[in-house]
Order: C-alpha cells, then structure tokens, then sequence
C-alpha cells in the first residue's frame, strides 16, 4: 500500500492494479509483467533442465519421478490432439503449461505482503503476469503465428489460401467472400479467446483478492471474514490456476494440431 | 488494459527462447529416460513371461520322468517278483529232487546192508547149526564132504 494517508478502497485497488512501467528498446513496457514472467519461466525450466539433465532410464528419483508424471501427462494430452511428431508441440505444451502455471500461482500470494519486501525496490507491482494481457497476447499471438505456419507448410501457400476461400461453405465463387469472411473471424477468434480467457480469469482472481482485502481493512469483523473468505478464495483458486493453464496449453496444442488437418 | 508491441514482442521473445531451451534440452531427455524404462520394464516383463513358461514346460517334464520311472521302477518289481517266486519254486524242486535221491539212495544203502546182515546171519546161524550138529553128533563134521548139506541147510535158513 502507498505511504498511508487516508485509506479509500479505490485508491487501494487502483494502486495494486498499477504496473510497474519501464522503457524498453524505446518502447513502453511494464517492468514489473517482464521481470517476474522472466523469472518464473527461467525458474520453471531451470528445475526442469536440473531433473532432465540427470535423467536416467533406471530406478527414478522422487524429484525425477514428479517431473516424468508432468511430462507424461502433457504428453498424454497432446498426443490425444495431436497424433503427428510432437517433437515441437511437446516441449510447447510442457512450456507453456508450467510457465502458466508458475505465472498464475503468484495471485496465490498476499499482495500486501510482498509489497512489504518490494517497496524498497517499487511502490508499484503486480506479482501476477498473466493478469497483465500483455502476457497472455503474447502467448496466444506466437501460438497463433505458429498456427499459421504450419498452415503453409502441411498444405502449401495454395492448400491454405484454397482453404481460406473454398471452406466451409463450398468452392462456388460466389461463395468466396463468406467463406473468407467466415476463416476471418474464426483466425480473429482464437488467439482473443485464447488470451482473453486467461487474462480475464486471473485479472478477476486479482480483483476478488483485491476486494477481500478491502474488507479486511475495514475493522475486526472485517478482518475475520476477509481472512476467512481469503483462504476460501486462494484454496479455489489453486483450482483455477491449473485448469486455466490446462486450458491454455490444451488449446495451444489443439490450434497448431487444427493447422495441421486438411479440409 | 492497454497493449504494448514492445512488451508483446519481448514476451514473444522470451517464450520462443523458453521453447527452444525446452524442446532442446528438457523434452529429449526426458523422453528418452521414459521410453528407455518403458522398454527396459517390457523386456523385463517378457523375461518374466518366458521364465514362466520354461519353468512350466520343465515342470511337466519333470513330472512326465517321474512317472515314467515310476513305472519302470514298478516294472523292475513285478520281474523281481517273479523271478523271486521262480527261485523258490526251482529250489522247492530241487530240494524235492534231492530228497527223493537221497532217500532212494539211503533205501537202497538200508537194503543192502540188510542183505548183507542177512547173509552174515545166515552164515553164523549155519556156523551154529553146524556146530550144534557136532555136538549132537560128537563126531566131527566133515564140511568138505557135508559141505553139499550144509549149503542145503544154510539155503533152507
């Protein structure tokens, strides 16, 4: 919280939605979305490089054995879209998966604790970069480019273009227009549902925190319920946070398989 | 909520970095470790599976000699038997044999020494008519010139 004068709700919760801005290659940034998705990511995979580098085929570590059932299972889920080589989809859909993952689990943290430790640093920081949309259209974007690549590469500059202008509708000229009409908002639709579902869950998850917190400021009776909603609040969010990054994987996944089937 | 293309662009940055450091250092290892113990636990099953089927097979050997000596060690039994029951037999027969022999021989050895108990008592009972002669006669008995009588008399004994 800022240095403390009067305290107002708004200006509590207009501050802890304040990013952290920076200048980037000349370029407006929020430091703080950057730095703490850097770190998580570098987190994330560094444990996971430590378990695979001395991976063996032997009797597993328990370390090792967490980290197989992970890959597993997001093997697993690929595999079940995604039937080709998985030689790129695989290492995507495990990125993607433990990096959100990591990404969500910071609205898990109490905001006003961190600020604690931050403040010499930054009055201002949002711990949680997936609530930043930034994040999440940079995700879905390079999904999205990726999609589109593929496209051109199993089916041809022509096979796409083909498939922009003759489905679903049919290959009558006149039909044309719709059918690119209709391929628009479809490509349009994917990567904004893809980011916004994302950001939109975890923007809110914020706000609920944010707004418990509020009333925990408010006096003892305040307090108790906050605390007690709080913790409600965090165990379903744990929920959240994984089925969120599920999601955002399994599409990850599912656009770049669609990308790969002819019409 | 505002977008910036130089955030987006160094968050696209970051993530390409993030999967290649996966797809290149994280994801082959990892998989190669799974896939090798996935094989490794196979092989190992299917060793089970043929140890199994040997020890089966050898058991139904084992049990197919058993009974197969069994039988032969039955059949050893029955010809010993047999031969055991031939032996006494032969033995019974020969003793039978050997016993009749040795009776007849002892028969005849009896009859014999019958006979000869006979003739010696024929000649001491002719010795003592003689005798008995002489000394109702007083007068000495010519045995050469009676000897035709006494002979009579010893035959008629």
């Amino acid at each position: 919280m800022a240095a403390g004068t009067e305290f107002s709700a708004t200006g509590y919760i207009s501050h802890h939605l304040t990013h952290l801005k920076g200048t980037f290659f000349s370029g407006g940034v929020h430091l703080d979305t950057i730095v703490t998705s850097l770190f998580l990511g570098v987190v994330g995979l560094w444990l996971l490089y430590a378990v695979a580098r001395r991976a063996t085929a032997g009797v597993p570590g328990k370390l090792q054995a967490a980290v197989e059932l992970l890959v597993d299972f997001v093997e697993d889920q690929v595999k079940s879209v995604f039937p080709g080589d998985r030689s790129m989809v695989g290492p995507l859909a495990l990125t993607v998966f433990v990096w959100v993952v990591l990404m969500n689990a910071m609205d898990i943290l109490p905001v006003d604790i961190l600020a604690i430790g931050m403040t010499p640093i930054s009055h201002e920081w949002r711990f949680v970069p997936t609530a930043d949309v930034n994040t999440t259209f940079a995700l879905a974007l390079s999904v999205f480019g990726l999609m589109i690549f593929y496209n051109i590469k199993v089916k041809g500059l022509g096979g796409w273009l083909h498939e922009l202008f003759c489905t679903p509708f049919g290959s009558n000229p006149i039909l044309w227009p719709f059918n690119l009409a209709f391929q628009f908002i479809e490509y349009v639709s994917k990567p904004l549902s893809h980011s916004l579902r994302l950001y939109g869950n975890m923007y809110a998850g914020e706000l609920i925190f944010l707004l418990l917190w509020v009333w925990a400021a408010s006096g003892v009776v305040g307090a108790f319920f906050g605390a007690l909603l709080g913790l409600g609040w965090a165990i379903f969010h744990i929920l959240i946070v994984i089925l969120q990054a599920f999601i955002f994987m399994m599409l990850a996944a599912a656009y770049i398989a669609m990308a790969h089937e002819h019409h | 909520m505002t977008i910036n293309v130089t955030q987006l662009l160094s968050q696209v940055v970051m993530f390409a970095a993030f999967v290649w450091f996966c797809a290149r250092f994280i994801w082959p290892p990892l998989m190669r470790a799974i896939e090798n113990r996935q094989k490794q636990v196979a092989e190992g099953l299917a060793a089970a599976e043929k140890g199994r089927q040997s020890l089966e097979s050898s058991a139904r050997q084992a049990e197919q000699t058993v009974a197969e000596a069994r039988s032969r060690a039955a059949e050893i039994v029955g010809q010993a038997e047999r031969r055991a029951v031939q032996i006494v037999e032969e033995a019974r027969t020969a003793a039978k044999e050997e016993g009749s022999r040795e009776k007849a021989a002892a028969k005849a050895e009896i009859a014999q020494a019958y006979t000869r108990a006979r003739e010696e008592l024929r000649g001491h009972v002719a010795a003592l008519a003689v005798a008995g002669a002489e000394k109702i006669l007083r007068r000495e008995v010519d045995a050469r010139t009676h000897g035709d009588l006494l002979a009579d008399i010893q035959q008629q004994l």
